[in-house]
């Protein structure tokens, strides 16, 4: 079957099975397990992930062609993001076979839902200074601690947890990845209500929760290379994101814009051209990013531009809006009420802006590194988290 | 739309960046116009029959080759009359005029084309041969002939000069034919491009500076306060070359994509490239300052461009014009 033949394949069968819109009434949950299961029966579940457990063992080129067989389609996955996006991932390239058998087939027939558990209160940019503990305990480890931005922990049936297992040594040495029950009774998982008043991540807290060393991902200490690899790939998945879905029900664009302003005021006019151009600039790096990835040239760090551009259209396109639209925007449940609560999220979520800006200006303009006072304390001598 | 360039297209902008930089270094820029240099580019490179279709001696190339030489050209700096003879060569192709053309391609002319009133003339005192715009009409004026009075002026671009030309009423004015629209929204990308140059090649000298001037014994690149800016600088970079693609591609596949696409080109690229050339010239700090350093070369140069077709707010309100705001 060559690519055009597969992508019609798969498009042929996203109009059979892909669920028209939403139903309020079924299990979210429910319904994208099943989806999953059809998906996976269908062989377009883990298209690249190896056959042996469980993918097609294909190439990114039919990746690529159900991907634009998909754009049509709203596919009924959320809850599935993080495990096919990152932990999945994780454990093909650095799982035991053991875990890889057990583990990546459930996910890929979306029997099992999970989550990540790396940020904490105290570790967000800095992560490598979280201080979740695992302990070493016979056969097993036991977890202390708390997580924090955890998406879909709720539903989720297991987790990819990093965790201090040394604090002896400097903070990127001490850290184990493990793989954890999420439904063990020590496992306590609250809502967070973000600034836009809903729940979109949850908090974790974990007393005395045992996890077997059999479910230890990597070496002792080693947790750091681990997370680096989990990392990579939830910038991919990302930027595999990034430009879809925004489209004209978004009430900060201009084709909503120009309905509801006065559009011969050269004032307002200036600033919807001031809009034009930010979308577009950045629309059309994308579309070379994505032009440059199909000739074989990788973006690697380049995409950290992307996602700096797109966190600042976000606050500049929202904040436009709302100052054109007046007084009206900012009660009664307007539309872009909740644009300005959301806007700041982008530019916090997977790397704040200024992270962006050292990953560009390190390993894009390779600038010297700033001096670090981290690299070679101890854990337990360094400062960490919110002093005083 | 493509927005990558061919391998052909690489081979070309190699060959012209290690022309340039072999040719016509940055410490020679301030020298002015060297026609042994044009002489080589045009004879070597045949960057002046670049775009001339084949049929009067050129290579028939398109936009998005050409966009790869101003790119190339703007970046060095590059004195004299490219960009002018450039311009002219778009309307040549568009009435078109064998005689002018061939002479063109074969690097015999430098020419430019009346962007606005004849008292400034982008290097007109280079050029031989002078493009008027009568109504709808291009016509071409001798600008040796007797009766015409060049005026050189005094330019802040120190690496490019305009001239204010005066033609006697009995100065021979050649009809060329009736000029087709559009001609403005090439220009525009042509000069986009050449901003592309010049905002790359600033941001490439500020980070290598970045790289090797300590203070308060630190790199000052390692400072976020410089990173970070240099990380923006770079953003725009990436915005300006997608935009500049774009354009290339609209000019040579898509006419109805191109008044919008050239109205974006100057009004982002345009300004990218003064804020880029300006940042840098402040990141160098005192030394940017200096007559003697090159950091107002990149900066004047910018500044000289973004004006160059006009008042920005032009592109802006085009481009509300065009989206029908």
């Amino acid at each position: 079957m060559n690519l055009d033949e597969y992508r019609h394949a798969a498009r042929a069968w996203l109009l059979e099975n892909a669920p028209a819109g939403d139903s309020p009434e079924a299990d979210p949950v429910a319904r994208a397990k099943d989806f999953m299961a059809r998906l996976y029966d269908a062989g377009y579940s883990g298209i690249t992930w190896p056959a042996r457990w469980g993918g097609q063992g294909l190439t990114q080129a039919e990746e690529r062609a159900f991907a634009a067989a998909a754009r049509d389609f709203t596919l009924p996955t959320y809850v599935f993001s993080i495990g096919l996006g990152m932990t999945g991932p994780t454990l093909v390239d650095r799982g035991t076979d053991e875990q890889r058998e057990r583990f990546i087939r459930p996910l890929l027939r979306g029997e099992e839902i999970w989550c990540q558990l790396f940020s904490e209160p105290g570790a967000g940019s800095d992560v490598a200074s979280l201080q979740t503990r695992a302990v070493r305990d016979g056969d097993d480890w036991i977890v202390n601690g708390q997580k924090v931005w955890t998406s879909v922990a709720h539903h989720a049936d297991w987790g990819l947890l990093l965790a201090r297992t040394d604090v002896e040594v400097p903070k990127h040495k001490g850290l184990t990845m493990f793989v954890v029950d999420m439904r063990h009774p020590g496992v306590t998982i609250k809502p967070l209500k973000d600034m836009t008043g809903r729940a979109n991540f949850n908090e974790i807290f974990f007393d005395d929760v045992p996890i077997p060393d059999a479910h230890r991902v990597g070496e002792v200490n080693d947790g750091w290379s681990v997370a680096v690899t989990t990392l990579l790939h939830e910038r991919l998945s990302i930027s595999a994101g990034v430009g879809m879905g925004q489209g004209k029900d978004d009430p900060t664009s201009l084709a909503a814009l120009r309905q509801v302003v006065d559009t011969t005021d050269p004032l307002v006019r200036d600033e919807l051209v001031e809009l034009h151009i930010r979308s577009r600039a950045l629309a059309l790096f994308n579309q070379r990013l994505s032009q440059e990835t199909k000739a074989g040239i990788f973006p690697g760090a380049r995409g950290s531009a992307a996602k700096l551009l797109l966190a600042e259209l976000y606050l500049f396109q929202a904040d436009l809006a709302t100052r054109l639209v007046g007084p009206e925007a900012v009660v009664g449940g307007h539309p872009l009420a909740q644009a300005i609560s959301m806007a700041p999220g982008m530019s916090l979520g997977g790397g704040t802006n200024e992270i962006m800006r050292n990953i560009i200006g390190d390993r894009v303009l390779n600038l010297p590194p700033e001096p670090r006072v981290d690299k070679t304390v101890p854990f337990k001598d360094l400062k960490v988290g919110t002093q005083g | 739309m493509k927005l990558v360039l061919s391998q052909e297209q690489q081979e070309l902008r190699a060959a012209v960046r290690s022309f340039l930089a072999a040719a016509s270094p940055l410490t020679k820029v301030r020298d002015g116009y060297d026609r042994e240099v044009y002489a080589r580019l045009n004879g070597e490179l045949g960057l002046s029959g670049l775009i001339v279709p084949e049929e009067y001696g050129g290579a028939g190339a398109g936009f998005a080759e050409l966009a790869v030489a101003l790119e190339e050209t703007g970046a060095a700096l590059l004195p004299g009359p490219f960009l002018a003879t450039t311009f002219a060569t778009i309307a040549l192709t568009r009435v078109p005029d064998k005689e002018l053309l061939t002479a063109i391609a074969e690097g015999r002319i430098a020419a430019t084309l009346a962007t606005g009133p004849l008292d400034r003339v982008l290097n007109g005192m280079e050029a031989d041969v002078l493009l008027l715009r009568d109504g709808e009409t291009l016509t071409a004026v001798d600008l040796t002939a007797p009766g015409v009075t060049r005026t050189a002026l005094e330019t802040l671009d120190l690496t490019r000069g305009q001239a204010r030309v005066v033609l006697d009423d009995g100065v021979p004015r050649r009809e060329l034919g009736p000029l087709p629209a559009g001609v403005d929204d090439l220009l525009a990308v042509a000069l986009a491009a050449e901003q592309l140059g010049v905002l790359r090649a600033a941001l490439a000298a500020i980070v290598a500076y970045a790289k090797i001037r300590v203070a308060f014994g630190r790199y000052i690149g390692s400072y976020q306060g410089v990173k970070h800016k240099l990380a923006d600088m770079h953003c725009k970079l990436e915005q300006a070359e997608s935009i500049v693609r774009f354009a290339a591609w609209a000019a040579d596949e898509s006419p109805d994509e191109l008044p919008a696409a050239a109205a974006l080109a100057q009004a982002y690229v345009g300004r990218a490239c003064f804020e880029v050339a300006r940042d840098h010239l402040l990141l160098y700090g005192g030394i940017g300052y200096t007559w003697e350093h090159d950091a107002h070369l990149f900066y004047k140069r910018a500044k000289a461009d973004e004006v160059l077709l006009g008042p920005p707010r032009i592109h802006r309100a085009r481009l509300a014009e065009l989206l029908e705001l």
